[in-house]
């Protein structure tokens, strides 16, 4: 049984101009010890997806409008915020892109973790205390017992985020849910962090659930993938799979789209972008929320109305009329 | 070698003053945010500045422009040297050299219309008469596929891919040689980044200008390069031909740089991993 366990979930927040349907019947399973990754672009859904799970979405104007997340035997959406409370942080952390905004910054990061963990342990000061200084020494921040009295700012940002992750792993949770970790790092720092994260993981037998828009991280880090476009899961497969046999045309074109690093004739190529930008999710279009973008689409089905999220092989699932595996099956060419 | 040259740097330093005291402020030391730089650009060339934040690579770029004022060396743009130039002289030059900035939500002013922020240079510069100005501007907007009959509308109408265009558009304005480009793509998503990028590329066949392109994301400068400089806190520690210092790196720094960015390929990643961690060994030990 998956640890976590999200069905047809849909987030849509109430505005004065109309309903956003910012997520929008997302559904997938979190295994134990494995990483899931979200990626998609800016307002695809991702965050609102973490933040329903937690239930951490800004109500009003935001409310889960059906759907469930199943955890532990219950489903969290049900939960009163007291009982939410109790699964924050025990069992489902939280880290997000910037860690100056989740500390504190009149309060010694100290106090911070030794808060967290009085608040689920029963523990005495001195207990907590020392229990701090095991939890940066963990998360390999040097010098640990002195640390603990210096505010946030006087940290890196590698090094706040180091405390974040601290104490989100202070209660041993179950699941880890990451939100663009390291987006706000130098590119060495991110990778000691998600070096970091993996090796604590690993030791801890954590799950997690990465959120990113870097094709790059999600490879290095997710077992499973799930790309969003527009509110919607677009494609869903393990991380091999899905990098070597890429089958949304939407995938397919960010894969695309991407600078690469190494090759022949890079500085003269021009990059294949992706023409437009997303629909508006205020009044979304009936039909697949690609076409407008896509190049296969065109006076089919896709254009009238909305593909279902279907199994192409076992594990491997598309939301398009117009997978890659499909259209060389079929001979499909496109006229660029 | 430095014939043909279009901006030639030679040992460029830009310190900052670190401040003490509150009511009375003195100096107590600098810092040297750029240390000792040299490098020249040709024309039509695109040199790429690639560090992380905090080496220096943005201070660089300011300077080149005389936005900021460097505390000594020599920055030679078509063979006068700038750092002597004053007033109308200095004026004059900056018309060839223009900005594109890192944020197109901050850089545009919210209270002026698209065709105002981008005929702003012209009509600082006196180019034309009202008529030839508005002309201009649609032509620009054109030229960097924005579509001219916005010119009306609002920066904060647009998003972020659109702004980036406009923000281009008015870097063109006044038929530069050189554009300073800080960061031009890293708020935008990869989608849009990719159409930037293609446009930037475009523009630099079409028109024949010279790029110092700035930014920390190595494919993105990769992909806009012909030569690149690695900086790390203010020195630049490696520079030659973009296929030499990404394909056989000389410096542990530069290495470990690559060795950091994550590629969209889990097997490949893998082994990055593994090399990161020797890297991280090896610099352990010295």
């Amino acid at each position: 049984m998956a640890l976590l366990s999200v069905r047809d979930l849909r987030t849509h927040f109430f505005t004065r101009a109309g309903v956003v349907r910012a997520v929008d019947g997302v559904s997938f399973d979190v295994e134990e010890r494995r990483v899931l990754g979200i990626v998609g672009e800016s307002g695809c859904g991702k965050t609102v997806t973490a933040l329903s799970i937690m239930g951490l979405i800004p109500k009003p104007p935001a409310r889960i409008v059906s759907g469930e997340v199943q955890f532990g035997g219950r489903d969290l959406t049900k939960l009163s915020e007291r009982e939410l409370e109790d699964v924050r942080g025990s069992q489902i952390a939280m880290i997000f892109q910037d860690p100056m905004t989740s500390l504190n910054p009149t309060l010694t990061i100290g106090t911070q973790i030794t808060e967290t963990i009085r608040r689920h342990f029963d523990v005495s000061k001195e207990e907590a205390r020392k229990r701090a200084v095991g939890l940066l020494e963990e998360v390999q921040i040097p010098r640990a017992a002195t640390r603990l009295d210096d505010y946030p700012h006087r940290l890196s940002g590698g090094q706040r985020q180091r405390v974040m992750i601290a104490i989100a792993l202070s209660c041993e949770p179950e699941l880890l849910i990451a939100d663009e970790p390291t987006t706000a790092l130098d590119v060495t720092i991110q990778a000691q962090i998600l070096d970091l994260l993996e090796e604590l993981r690993e030791a801890h037998g954590t799950a997690m659930i990465l959120i990113t828009h870097d094709m790059g991280v999600v490879a290095e880090t997710a077992d499973d993938v799930i790309v969003m476009y527009a509110g919607q899961v677009v494609e869903q497969a393990s991380a091999l799979d899905l990098f070597d046999n890429p089958e949304h045309p939407y995938t397919e074109a960010l894969l695309g789209a991407l600078p690469q690093l190494e090759g022949d004739g890079i500085r003269q190529r021009r990059l294949t972008a992706i023409p437009g930008r997303p629909p508006d999710l205020l009044d979304p279009p009936e039909a697949c929320r690609f076409a407008a973008r896509c190049k296969y689409a065109g006076g089919d089905a896709c254009t009238t109305h909305m593909p279902e999220l279907r199994e192409l092989r076992p594990g491997h699932f598309v939301r398009s009329e117009h997978p890659a595996s499909e259209r060389t099956r079929r001979g499909e060419t496109v006229v660029v | 070698m430095s014939d043909g040259a279009l901006l030639r740097v030679r040992n460029l330093v830009k310190q900052f003053p670190i401040k003490k005291g509150l009511l009375i402020e003195r100096t107590v030391d600098h810092v040297n945010a750029v240390d000792d730089v040299s490098f020249e650009i040709h024309r039509g060339e695109t040199l790429g500045l690639v560090g992380e934040s905090g080496s220096g690579k943005s201070t660089t770029g300011y300077c080149v422009l005389q936005i900021l004022r460097p505390t000594s060396g020599s920055i030679v743009f078509d063979d006068r040297e700038l750092t002597e130039l004053s007033g109308e002289e200095l004026r004059r030059m900056r018309r060839r050299m223009q900005l594109v900035f890192q944020d197109p939500h901050s850089s545009l002013d919210p209270r002026m219309t698209v065709g105002d922020i981008v005929g702003e240079p012209l009509t600082i510069h006196k180019v034309g008469t009202r008529r030839e100005r508005s002309a201009r501007v649609r032509e620009l907007l054109d030229t960097v596929g924005f579509d001219p009959t916005y010119t009306n509308r609002y920066p904060h109408e647009f998003s972020g891919g659109q702004r980036q265009r406009i923000g281009i558009a008015r870097a063109l304005a006044l038929a530069p040689d050189l554009l300073v480009l800080d960061e031009p793509v890293s708020a935008l998503d990869v989608s849009i980044q990719a159409q930037i990028l293609n446009l930037l590329k475009d523009l630099q066949q079409e028109f024949g200008l010279t790029y110092l392109f700035i930014a920390h994301d190595l494919a993105v400068v990769r992909t806009m390069s012909d030569r690149i400089a690695v900086m790390n806190e203010g020195k630049i520690i490696e520079a030659g031909l973009a296929e030499t210092v990404y394909g056989s790196p000389r410096e542990a720094y530069t290495r470990e740089l690559l060795a950091a960015v994550p590629v969209p390929d889990p097997r490949k990643m893998k082994e990055r991993k593994q090399e990161r961690r020797r890297l991280r060994a090896s610099l352990a030990e010295r």
